[in-house]
């Protein structure tokens, strides 16, 4: 073999390999509407959202498929998280840029990607053994919404606060250089020139871990109680999506489990809603 | 100026309550899942089988099953990402249509959520290649989930390799087979490395993805077809769907944040020495 005919080969051999890891995307879209289908049929869209409740069978006509307190059970745990735990990632991030000396500095990043490691099942065991039975006391059952957006806004935090400190760390000195030079105090300077300087990174960050929230399942699964309802308060137990799959996959069958594919649609949906809004936002930069 | 002062001590105050908070809740959780669990993770634990559906017993069987299941997504997803990375970073021209899509949809799986991978590999690993609940089509959808953070880590590995040895190479008039095998793999290598072990501890973290595809058996593998349990299955098993099966499963915990500690904490050496190897002449 000349050398030129095994460069052609070695070339589309690594052109079949991307063109393959670029297809698993396209593939898993594929195999949600495929398995979808049946229920988009037989069921129709519209009963998604105006049976009277999720009590699925094996034939559409037996069953009704609610999606929307779930659907709603899955938008108030990842904004409940989301609003938590945004303020408290971007004080830690400006805690290790601004307020604290090197080495705490340090030491407090390595335990934040220490955090960012722990896997979402140990999370919610924690979740169920600590705090479920503390929620309790305060107001039964424990097992609620509240319980989710708490440790869903834990497991979000570390990464939160990582990209944050990224984006910091990506304002140009002469920024903190030229506000120190007009003496403007460091509150000031934080909240008129450092989050301005940084706005499209740490925007792009809390997208990014709202989609985390949204698709995380071991957490919720194990805290929420998982009854199917719209909580009316946040000590209510309610279910999510993504709780849902996890619960009912082992078992359902025919339109029941076509039914679950498309509550993984519309999560797949929504995550690359999400992951399009992070990536205009981040063209929009104020430096650079 | 009193007001900015005010306004300095009150910010610094919120950041410093906000990081204290936070921190003690993570030692509290660290603190309490070790307070629990440590005592029970012995030599007997990590070899024996669990009995009693998990209350007693040891994780033999499941750290066989989660060793296994990482190997099959390893063996799976390394050579296809090498592959990929290599011709994004060296083959695909800047700005070629191809590897602007390929990068583009990595990224998109980079963010898929982990019950949506569980859903594609129960559809087409289990069910259309007829695998079953399975060591096999598990590792495989893992190995889906890691490709982005494999391919990422592998590209910058060799996007630091320096452009002379591309050129010095081509002077030599060596093939671009011989020249990516001889010269840059082994540049890259480090890149590789981080790549494959950050990839180890996202498999290693999963439990969502495996619940329909390598199922819940408990036992011993006897072979790739077998269906098996990983620990994060076990512990989210034992916590939820047997009384009593706390202790064990925090004991398990344990055991599996230990393990991830090992990797993550392996990898950051690893991008370390090897960043500070980088600083020097190239």
């Amino acid at each position: 073999m000349s050398p030129s005919s095994k460069d052609r080969l070695l070339v589309w051999v690594l052109r079949a390999c991307a063109g393959l890891s670029g297809a698993i995307v396209l593939l898993i879209a594929v195999f949600l509407v495929l398995e979808s289908l049946p229920a988009l049929r037989n069921v129709g869209f519209a009963r998604f959202f105006s049976d009277p409740s999720w009590h699925p069978a094996r034939y559409a006509a037996d069953g009704a498929y609610n999606l929307a307190p779930m659907l709603a059970g899955t938008l108030l745990a990842m904004a409940g998280a989301v609003a938590l735990a945004t303020p408290l990632g971007f004080c830690a991030a400006l805690f290790c840029h601004f307020y604290a000396p090197p080495g705490l500095a340090r030491a407090c990043r390595r335990l934040i990607e220490l955090l960012a490691g722990i896997p979402s099942v140990v999370y919610g065991f924690w979740g169920l053994v600590t705090l479920v039975p503390l929620l309790n006391k305060v107001q039964p059952p424990g097992a609620s919404l509240l319980a989710g957006i708490l440790i869903l806004a834990l497991m979000i935090l570390p990464t939160i606060a990582l990209m944050a400190d990224g984006a910091l760390a990506n304002v140009p000195a002469e920024y903190l250089r030229g506000a120190a030079a007009l003496g403007l105090s460091r509150s000031a300077t934080i909240v008129g020139v450092v989050f301005p300087a940084a706005k499209s990174g740490l925007f792009t960050g809390v997208i990014l871990e709202t989609g985390r929230a949204a698709g995380e399942t071991m957490a919720l699964l194990m805290v929420c109680g998982n009854v199917v309802q719209v909580p009316k308060s946040l000590f209510d137990p309610m279910r999510t999506l993504t709780a849902n799959i996890a619960l009912e996959m082992g078992y359902a069958l025919g339109d029941h489990r076509s039914a679950l594919f498309v509550s993984g649609l519309v999560l797949l949906a929504l995550i690359v809603a999400l992951a399009a809004a992070a990536e205009w936002l981040s063209k929009g930069r104020v430096y650079e | 100026m009193s007001r900015g002062r005010a306004a300095d001590r009150l910010l610094a105050l919120a950041v410093w309550v906000s990081v204290l908070a936070v921190a003690a809740v993570f030692f509290w959780i660290l603190g309490s899942l070790l307070w629990s669990g440590m005592g029970r993770v012995t030599w007997a634990f990590l070899t024996t089988a669990p009995r009693d559906a998990g209350r007693a017993g040891g994780i033999g069987p499941i750290l066989v099953s989660t060793l296994l299941i990482l190997g099959v997504c390893m063996a799976v997803s390394l050579p296809l990402g090498l592959g990929a990375a290599v011709l994004l970073s060296e083959f695909a021209e800047a700005g070629s249509l191809f590897g602007r899509a390929v990068r583009r949809s990595l990224d998109v799986l980079a963010g898929v959520p982990s019950i949506v991978f569980g859903l594609f590999g129960t559809a087409l690993f289990c069910q259309a290649l007829g695998l079953g609940y399975s060591i096999f089509a598990g590792g495989l959808t893992l190995a889906c989930m890691v490709l982005p953070i494999l391919i990422r880590a592998t590209e910058e590995g060799f996007r630091s390799a320096p452009s002379e040895y591309r050129r010095a190479a081509a002077a030599l008039g060596m093939s671009r087979a011989s020249a990516l095998w001889h010269v840059l793999l082994p540049a890259a290598a480090p890149g590789l490395l981080v790549g494959l072990v950050l990839g180890m501890g996202r498999a290693l973290a999963e439990t969502a993805a495996l619940l329909f595809t390598s199922g819940y058996v408990d036992r011993m593998p006897e072979s790739l077809l077998d269906s098996a349990r990983a620990l994060s299955i076990h512990i989210y098993d034992l916590s939820m769907n047997v009384t009593g099966g706390d202790p064990n499963a925090c004991a398990t915990a344990v055991v599996l944040v230990a393990l991830l500690l090992a990797v993550n904490g392996l990898a950051a050496w690893m991008t370390g020495r090897w960043l500070s190897r980088r600083v020097l002449p190239a």
